[in-house]
């Protein structure tokens, strides 16, 4: 938490002309932001939105672990227990990570750039719209039947004749909803990124976040037709007639799978990507030190997503394949580990030899280095064919992929809660509850997943609802029951860290961080035009240039060179000077 | 600072117990084996994955957590203003390449003995069969796998062609299996898609609607009597949990005495349900002359 620290009470030289001003009375009221097409707004909409879904998906989360405490357990009755799951997976991806990172992408690409708003600010707001329709309807489906067919929904089960309610129809159109969105901004996000920068800042001076959410949109814009072309023949085959995934009639349940997973293997690195865009922003921050090798970052992010779209049938080892198909799929997966390997070196590589100051966004970023790690190391034992054969579709799997989906993604989001939040609100985080939510999250999430892989190697596969007492499933679903409390409990405290900061935080002045990139050249929060006047981009880290130009300027006298009461206390606490 | 070090202390202490716990049992950070050659062989690969998996999990956490303890904020303390440096990133690069070719490898050479059978032992069950991946003599036992929405069935055929099985003897949920014979598997589903899998008995393969998948296991002699356990592995429908499925691993003398008593037994019980379908068409046939015709046609007609 920032103690409280006199400020200065030195005369100071007036700061140059860097902040921005309002240009027309800020509208109030809720019709203003149902009619707003600000794309700062849009982004806190996005934010909020995507966040009650998170926490929905939560609650829905530890109504799984709770069934699954103890064996034998009657808790849920199986076809809740399916539907859980089904809303739990579909609700963290579709209406949680993938549309949160548009948010903060909304929010902060703009002002990352230089630029007074999207390309299409009407567009920007339609898929906002688009997104809370999708949620809408498929939460609508509560009030009938949800659908039981797991995220996958895979054919043939989704058919009418074995599910039968419209809990299905309610899923489609929850893709086509939320897909519509993304596609939409994600168009808005390439013409604003393509065309909108600051004067100065070519490819190679884009902040890396940028970069991220352009091979987001690009990765959303290849992957998600395909997504849509595969629902629509599914609500055909359901409704129409048609036969497409249907063996008695000529059609094949495995042109699902491949569809599916061609948009839902480029979907696990859309929903990592941005994440490890706020990552490479916030580590060169808080280590006072360049990001390692820019180039090689922002190109891993790019032939990550290249090699995102050549590995979908790694999810499909199972399946009756020819072994060259197996082969093929466990090369192209293997390769896609190198460029991840390079970036978690490059960002240890930052860390080294800088002045790491632990503030909670740092700590999230470190714990997402480390959790992410493992989820990576373990997709390298599923990529392996004939080791996937053990454990494809068993607890491993669920235990991979929460790492690197929930120790990887969330733990970037909430970095870039932490990061970000005092741009956004003009108040800073309680740092001391930032640092008991991330304890608790990142000892509750490891309790958590952990011993699940034990449990999928002993012969547990995922999506039952209930285990028998044998082996030791008993006691690693019990611990990972446990840690799952523990892990809501620290995402509680963030919730609660938010509620009182928004009014009582300290203030945070533009610049808290002494950050690197342009949002933190304007007033937090932005006036709705962003900024006056835009500087000249000279390198990655235009306010570093600002700040160096200010002090020649007024030979440190000015008001910029004292730390704001927040730096002050933030450095006071690590007692480190960074001078 | 003490009470902050004690508490990195307990983290530290709480990880390593977390980590240590499954260790201590050394089955729990490595896949079933002990069934069948392809479950071993498996098994071997895992071990050969996991050794690299904790050269490079204790490196790269190592060098993560002791650059976030030593380059903490420090009075006094300047950044390093280091942008990159070209030969490092070509290292990590071409290291990271390399430990992948190696696993690569690793998984051609222990390809051919999981994915191909190996002929049955001298005193298992020998028999002639020519349709499907093979042990190199050409000979195995070969079952029909059928997954149905919850239950699996097994039938002892070598045509698993839909309608070519018909007389062939059958099972639900058990399989009797001779040991040291190699046993090919044609597995599919009628319904929706489902998983074999037997965890010590090698990888599971999706029985999909409209396909047929292969697999195959040689239990070795030792565990004649033994009972393998596994279940569906794909989710199915609301009773997916309850899709258990065994092999049961008999002598070749047992196994032989066992088929053919099944077979007698299905021929009983079909003799039986022909007895009650004769019965009762005869009195459907009585009560249809007295009602009005018509009305009972369909109720007679059922296979």
């Amino acid at each position: 938490m920032a103690a409280t620290v006199e400020a200065p009470t030195t005369t100071l030289a007036p700061v140059p002309q860097v902040a921005a001003r309002e240009v027309a009375r800020p509208q109030k009221g809720w019709v203003s932001w149902v009619t707003t097409t600000d794309h700062k707004r849009i982004g806190i909409m996005y934010l909020v939105l995507t966040f009650a879904f998170f926490l929905i998906g939560g609650v829905e989360a530890l109504l799984i672990r709770t069934q699954l405490a103890v064996p034998d357990n009657s808790f849920l009755t199986p076809q809740t227990y399916n539907e859980l799951f089904t809303m739990h997976g579909t609700t963290m991806i579709f209406l949680f990570v993938v549309p949160i990172m548009a948010g903060f992408g909304n929010y902060f690409v703009p002002l990352m750039i230089g630029a007074r708003d999207m390309a299409f600010p009407k567009l920007n707001a339609l898929s906002f719209w688009l997104l809370a329709a999708g949620g809408i309807v498929f939460y609508a489906s509560l009030f009938f039947s949800p659908p039981e067919c797991g995220w996958t929904c895979y054919s043939p089960l989704s058919d009418t004749t074995y599910l039968p309610s419209g809990g299905v129809d309610a899923w489609i159109f929850l893709i086509h909803l939320t897909g519509l969105s993304s596609l939409v901004g994600s168009i808005n996000f390439y013409a604003t990124i393509a065309n909108m920068r600051a004067p100065g800042m070519g490819w190679g001076r884009l902040p890396l976040f940028v970069w991220a959410i352009l091979t987001y949109a690009v990765l959303l814009i290849l992957a998600l037709p395909v997504i849509a072309g595969a629902v629509t023949l599914l609500l055909t085959d359901r409704h129409f007639g048609t036969h497409f995934y249907d063996p008695a009639n000529g059609g094949s349940p495995l042109l699902w799978q491949h569809l599916f997973w061609f948009f839902g293997h480029p979907e696990v690195y859309i929903m990592v990507l941005p994440g490890f865009g706020i990552v490479s922003e916030v580590l060169p921050v808080f280590a006072r030190k360049p990001i390692f090798g820019y180039k090689a970052v922002a190109a891993a992010t790019i032939v990550i997503a290249f090699l995102g779209l050549l590995v979908w049938a790694h999810h499909m080892f199972t399946t009756p394949s020819p072994s060259i198909v197996l082969i093929f799929f466990m090369m192209s997966s293997f390769l896609i580990a190198v460029p991840t390997g390079v970036k978690i070196f490059n960002w240890i590589a930052t860390l080294w030899r800088g002045t790491i100051e632990y503030t909670t966004a740092l700590l999230f970023c470190a714990g997402f280095i480390g959790t992410f790690l493992i989820g990576g190391i373990t997709g390298i034992f599923v990529a392996v064919f004939p080791v996937d054969w053990q454990l494809h579709d068993t607890y491993f799997v669920v235990a991979h992929f929460h790492y690197v989906l929930m120790g990887g993604a969330v733990f970037a989001v909430f970095a870039g809660i932490y990061y970000w939040f005092p741009k956004m609100a003009g108040r800073m985080l309680g740092e001391g509850l930032g640092r008991w939510s991330f304890w608790l999250m990142l000892v509750g999430f490891h309790t958590t997943f952990l011993v699940q892989h034990s449990a999928g190697m002993e012969g547990m596969p995922r999506r039952i609802y209930e285990y028998p007492d044998i082996k030791d499933l008993a006691v690693l679903n019990m611990i990972s029951t446990i840690g799952a409390f523990v892990l809501g409990l620290g995402i509680l405290l963030t919730v609660i860290n938010v509620l009182i900061s928004i009014n009582r935080g300290a203030i945070a002045g533009p610049d808290p961080w002494k950050a690197n990139t342009l949002e933190w050249f304007t007033t937090s929060p932005p006036p709705v035009n962003n900024f006056d006047a835009i500087p000249r981009i000279r390198s990655v880290e235009p306010m570093k240039d600002v700040r160096r130009q200010v002090l020649a300027q007024t030979g440190g006298s000015s008001r910029f060179e004292a730390k704001t009461d927040v730096e002050a206390g933030r450095l006071a606490a690590h007692a480190g000077g960074e001078h | 600072m003490t009470s902050r070090r004690a508490f990195i202390t307990l983290l530290v202490v709480l990880a390593g117990l977390l980590l240590l716990a499954p260790i201590a049992s050394a089955d729990l950070i490595t896949p079933e084996s002990g069934g069948s050659p392809n479950a071993n062989d498996i098994d071997t690969l895992y071990k050969y994955v996991l050794a690299v998996a904790i050269i490079v999990f204790v490196g790269v956490e190592g060098l993560l957590i002791y650059s976030l303890v030593k380059f903490k904020a420090r009075k006094g303390a300047v950044p390093a203003q280091i942008r990159g440096n070209t030969r490092l990133e070509i290292g990590w690069t071409v290291g990271a390449a390399v430990i992948l070719v190696v696993l690569a490898t690793l998984t051609f050479v222990k390809l051919d003995g999981i994915r191909n059978p190996p002929d049955s032992g001298p005193n298992g069950l020998q028999l002639a069969d020519t349709s499907r991946r093979l042990p190199p003599n050409g000979k195995s036992l070969n079952i029909c796998v059928n997954g149905q929405q919850y239950i699996w069935r097994y039938t002892y055929s070598d045509n698993c062609a839909t309608g070519q099985n018909l007389g062939a003897p059958f099972s639900y949920e058990e399989m009797v299996v001779p040991v040291n014979t190699t046993v090919t598997l044609d597995i599919t589903s009628q319904d929706v898609a489902h998983s074999w899998w037997i965890p010590k008995l090698g990888g599971k393969f999706d029985a999909v609607p409209g396909y047929v998948n292969h697999t195959w296991f040689k239990i070795p002699a030792s565990k004649t009597g033994t009972i393998f356990y596994g279940q569906c592995a794909e989710l199915c429908g609301r009773n997916h949990a309850n899709m258990t499925a065994r092999v049961k691993a008999v002598s070749v003398q047992d196994y032989q005495q066992w088929l053919a008593q099944q077979k007698t037994d299905i021929k009983a019980a079909e003799q039986d349900a022909a007895q009650q379908r004769q019965q009762l068409d005869a009195q459907n046939a009585g009560s249809a002359a007295t009602t009005t015709a018509g009305q009972s046609s369909d109720t007679t007609s059922t296979p």
